[in-house]
């Protein structure tokens, strides 16, 4: 087991630090420092706060940042459903431990031999990734409102977050080039359309990656992460 | 920042959490629609990249943050720990900017 909670504090750190930036960028999009924490608190799922924080940044409407946020937390109903046969107990225990089920959770889990196992690192990584996520955030929000993000370069910190997280979703090739098309359709839209609705419209990658579906099992999945 | 926005993306992203997790349970969805459910990060973080990178509202714009986010790239792709990416990407887009203000 101590290697489970040994790898969930690695992961908490990190999302530390990723909920500092998040604090940062939400309360200079102009966020209050009560939203932000609310929004780590409530939302608990980082890219899709990100990706809201962004869109409301650059001046897109709350819908179209809703929508895109919403389309990112999509795959936590996945995780769900892949996760159910090890979150056992009472509804209310699952009622709770379904606000925890995120991207680490779900692969610490799912990588964890046994039930006891699983049990341990669920419940260990979701107790760490909620503090840490939620303390970095403070931080961030706090601190935010005291500097200038353009100085210190952290409107990059968005993309640069975004490029960490794309990165082990580039592992198989329906993966890329659902990347690429996203990536693709955003540029050509952003000059005809509000900001926002490319974005959503990015999605359409998704179909494009399935048709690379037979490709994978063969050779996507060996591949490395980048070229 | 408008309330809306915290109350809507608060309760969807539960809603959908639940959904998976206590109101279908261990049921199986068609492939499809799981691959395609798990395909989204994928195409829709490279577009929020494309869209922090080189755009501001809606217009193309080449700057600094070009430069952070190839560097935070290139580190990603050297596997460097996400607190190494982050300076780097952050710190050389501020790097940049203070070098043009000089020239």
């Amino acid at each position: 087991m101590r290697d489970v909670v040994r790898a969930s504090v690695v992961i908490g750190v990190a999302s530390g630090i990723y909920a500092i930036s998040f604090g940062v960028l939400s309360v200079s999009a102009g966020g209050s420092v009560l939203q932000t924490c609310l929004l780590s608190l409530l939302v608990f799922t980082g890219a899709s706060q990100f990706s809201a924080v962004s869109v409301i940044s650059a001046g897109g409407s709350v819908a179209s940042a809703v929508s895109g946020g919403l389309l990112l937390a999509a795959r936590n109903g996945v995780y769900g459903l892949a996760l159910s046969p090890s979150i056992r107990g009472s509804l209310t225990k699952r009622m709770l431990a379904a606000q925890f089920v995120i991207d680490e959770t779900t692969a610490m889990t799912s990588a964890a031999p046994d039930q006891r196992a699983k049990d341990w690192a669920f419940w260990s990584c979701a107790v760490m990734l909620f503090t840490c996520w939620n303390l970095g955030t403070l931080i961030g929000a706090l601190a935010g409102s005291s500097i200038d993000p353009e100085t210190f370069g952290l409107d990059a910190a968005f993309p640069v977050v975004f490029v960490a997280m794309v990165a082990p979703h580039l592992a198989t090739r329906s993966g890329r080039r659902a990347a690429v098309i996203g990536a693709t359709v955003t540029l050509v839209l952003t000059p005809f359309l509000p900001i926002g609705l490319p974005i959503l419209l990015s999605s359409v990658g998704v179909f494009v990656g399935l048709v690379a579906h037979e490709d994978d099992d063969s050779s996507g999945q060996s591949s490395e992460v980048a070229p | 920042m408008s309330w809306w926005l915290v109350a809507w993306l608060s309760l969807g992203a539960y809603a959908l959490k639940v959904l998976g997790l206590v109101v279908l349970g261990g049921r199986e969805l068609p492939a499809v629609v799981n691959r395609c459910l798990t395909l989204i990060p994928a195409a829709l973080l490279a577009a929020l990249i494309m869209k922090d990178t080189v755009t501001v509202g809606q217009e193309l714009v080449i700057d600094a943050r070009l430069v952070g986010v190839s560097v935070a790239a290139a580190a990603t792709t050297r596997r460097l720990p996400l607190t190494a990416v982050l300076i780097l990407g952050v710190g050389s887009t501020a790097l940049v900017r203070a070098a043009a203000r000089l020239i």
